[in-house]
């Protein structure tokens, strides 16, 4: 893996999510590992449903359901954080470890004031008077970008655009300096121009604050633009990860495959049809035993019956059991020209 | 807000002066309704009932009829019963109001804080016997029929426990007036207030519950949590906030048709003489006067109440407040 001199801040070992249901245990979550180093920005992406989502909130301690089992070891800065009992957990929770959540129009509570808002995460976390706490709030959305950050903090959120909402709620994130910060989907409800301004509040954010972010989106383009690291997920699974210049030039799991083939191309000719990945995601009741993609996978043979492990080859972790040369021509195949590479 | 705060009061009078108006007309200019020969008995003289007529102002024109009855309603306060001669109205509800509203704002404040605490309680421990042990109790004060829990309470307090340690401080039924004798008022009243609250908490803390379990799958509560809050204050803080809209309506609603002489089964069964129970008497004798003075004094109330409850909403929810 890459980047071993640096000390690593989130170890997620083995995660596994499941949910008691009706019709027996589903596993949401199946066997997630993963490292993140300080001051790197790791991606991770896959459809609606993968896990991705679950996978933080798990990391959160914010699942909530009283059906849902969580397994495995998350460990934070050395702590293990499942089993952590809840006053524990607060503390952590929106102080080292803050989360932006995909919808800024229903994340903020209606009926308070956005500075009100703000100021009551600070005075969670840090023994703040009213007044400071008001002030240290008021500077957030300053350093966010809103502007006139005094009568703002006035504003509740119906009175204000998504984008500054959005804002509002990167500055609640960022309140109490997190060393790791988890964004789920921050850009996704969001117009274009403004999603340009929230990554670059991101990245300003590991260059002055020197935290460390998981970014979750389905959306590949943020992804070259932003991430050190990606992780792609499928059915619960990590299917392949690798660093964001090695994954774009060279996907090697059929679902990245398909996924990078599904970009209209921006340079050469316009095709007709975008390609896309056939059949639909497995239902969480039926994940096939083996690949989960081999259902959906043109390149699959009877060894895919079997679960492929997450193996690495010069930091570039795949779970397919292609061959380097079937791989080489699968990408030929659907891949016309390399999508850019940062 | 200031300024809807007194729109609300603007439209809050304009509604209070066409109900006044609709009232009179159902009352007194509906055919077949005449109140001359009501007011002047059974077998009176044609002559007589035109005398009467003269006398009450009642051969002038319709809108000349109105004002005379709001000037007698409201300013001179000299409005007579039919069935009574005699027996001024204004007085007596004016005696009767304190009764009903003590009645009704002791129980409203029980039945509040109990209806939160129920509806908070229930939703913090969700599906635990707590919350349907809650639930049962609140499902069965909603089915027990006012009158009849009455009738029990005061058979245990006033004839079978009555010299128990228990209950020997019940006084007997009927009301103390508050500036009297403050304690006596409370002795008075406390049964009472529990026996009508009982209803109101079951349905307030159903309701509730409801309506909190519904705000904390909001994704608002996910990010109230994710900022390290214990789950009390997600919940009173963030959920409680949101949930209390139907809470208030509710109450606004209720407030005002138990102030208005809804409480009359209550009042009745304990001996209070309040509006509800003069109403029923100015039914059963068909008192047009003393009916259309305590439904104006009614809707009155569930005017007030009803402008109150917005007035609160602009409070709890600043999203209302620019509509």
């Amino acid at each position: 893996m890459s980047g071993e001199a640096k000390a690593s801040i989130l170890e997620v070992r083995d995660l596994t999510v499941s949910f008691r249901t009706e019709r027996g245990l589903v596993r949401a979550v199946d066997g997630v590992s993963l490292t993140l180093n300080e001051r790197e920005i790791l991606s991770v992406v896959g459809e609606s449903g993968s896990g991705k989502t679950l996978t933080v909130l798990s990391v959160m301690g914010l699942v909530h359901s009283p059906n849902a089992i969580v397994e495995g070891s998350i460990r934070f800065r050395g702590r293990e954080l499942i089993g952590l009992p809840d006053r524990e957990m607060r503390r952590i929770r929106g102080g080292a470890i803050a989360m932006i959540f995909q919808n800024p129009m229903t994340a903020l509570t209606p009926v308070y004031t956005i500075g009100h808002q703000i100021a009551e995460q600070v005075r969670a976390h840090r023994r703040f008077s009213r007044r400071a706490a008001w002030a240290h709030a008021v500077a957030l959305l300053a350093s966010v970008g809103i502007p006139n950050p005094s009568g703002a903090a006035h504003r509740f959120p119906h009175e204000l655009s998504g984008g500054m909402r959005q804002r509002g709620v990167i500055a609640m994130a960022l309140s109490c300096d997190p060393a790791l910060l988890l964004a789920d989907e921050p850009t996704t409800a969001l117009d274009v121009t403004v999603q340009a301004q929230i990554l670059d509040l991101i990245r300003k954010l590991r260059s002055e604050f020197g935290s460390s972010v998981i970014l979750i989106t389905h959306n590949m383009g943020v992804v070259a633009e932003i991430a050190d690291r990606v992780a792609v997920m499928y059915a619960g699974r990590i299917v392949e990860r690798a660093e964001t210049r090695a994954l774009f030039r060279e996907p090697r799991h059929p679902y990245t495959l398909g996924l990078l083939g599904s970009i209209p191309p921006l340079e050469g000719e316009r095709p007709r049809r975008l390609p896309a990945i056939p059949g639909v995601p497995p239902s969480p009741f039926a994940i096939p035993a083996g690949c989960p993609f081999a259902p959906r996978c043109r390149w699959s043979q009877a060894a895919c019956a079997a679960r492929p492990p997450l193996l690495a080859e010069e930091g570039h972790e795949t779970a397919c059991i292609l061959s380097p040369e079937a791989r080489a021509a699968a990408r030929s195949e659907l891949l016309a020209a390399p999508v850019g590479a940062t | 807000m200031f300024s809807f705060v007194v729109r609300r009061i603007l439209h809050m009078l304009l509604v209070l002066v066409g109900i006044s108006a609709m009232v009179f007309l159902i009352f007194f200019a509906t055919p077949g309704a005449d109140p001359a020969a009501r007011i002047a008995g059974r077998n009176a003289t044609p002559d007589t009932v035109a005398a009467v007529r003269k006398e009450f102002g009642l051969d002038k024109p319709l809108p000349v009829q109105y004002v005379l009855m709001m000037d007698h309603l409201l300013v001179t306060r000299d409005l007579t019963s039919f069935v009574n001669r005699g027996e001024k109205i204004v007085p007596e509800i004016e005696e009767a109001a304190p009764v009903t509203l003590s009645l009704v704002l002791g129980a409203a404040v029980i039945w509040v804080v109990f209806g939160v605490l129920v509806g908070v309680i229930a939703a913090a421990f969700k599906d635990t016997v707590i919350d349907r042990g809650l639930m049962v109790a609140g499902l069965i004060g909603v089915s027990i029929p006012v009158f009849w829990l009455g009738e029990v309470v005061n058979l245990l307090t006033q004839s079978r426990l009555h010299d128990t340690f228990l209950f020997s401080w019940v006084p007997a039924l009927g009301y103390v007036p508050l500036r009297a004798n403050p304690l006596g008022w409370f002795a008075a009243l406390v049964l009472p207030w529990i026996t009508l609250a009982v209803l109101y908490i079951g349905i307030y803390g159903r309701v509730l519950r409801a309506n909190l379990i519904e705000a904390l799958n909001e994704d608002y509560i996910r990010t109230a949590r994710a900022k390290g809050l214990s789950d009390w204050q997600v919940l009173t803080r963030h959920a409680l906030r949101c949930s209390l809209i139907s809470f208030v309506t509710m109450f606004g609603l209720d407030f005002g048709a138990l102030v208005g002489g809804g409480a009359l089964l209550t009042e009745v069964v304990f001996g209070l003489q309040g509006v509800g129970a003069l109403t029923y008497r100015a039914l059963e004798d068909l008192d047009l006067p003393m009916i259309m003075a305590t439904v104006i004094y009614a809707s009155f109330f569930v005017v007030v109440s009803n402008a109150s409850v917005d007035i609160l909403y602009a409070a709890i929810d600043p999203r209302v407040r620019e509509r």
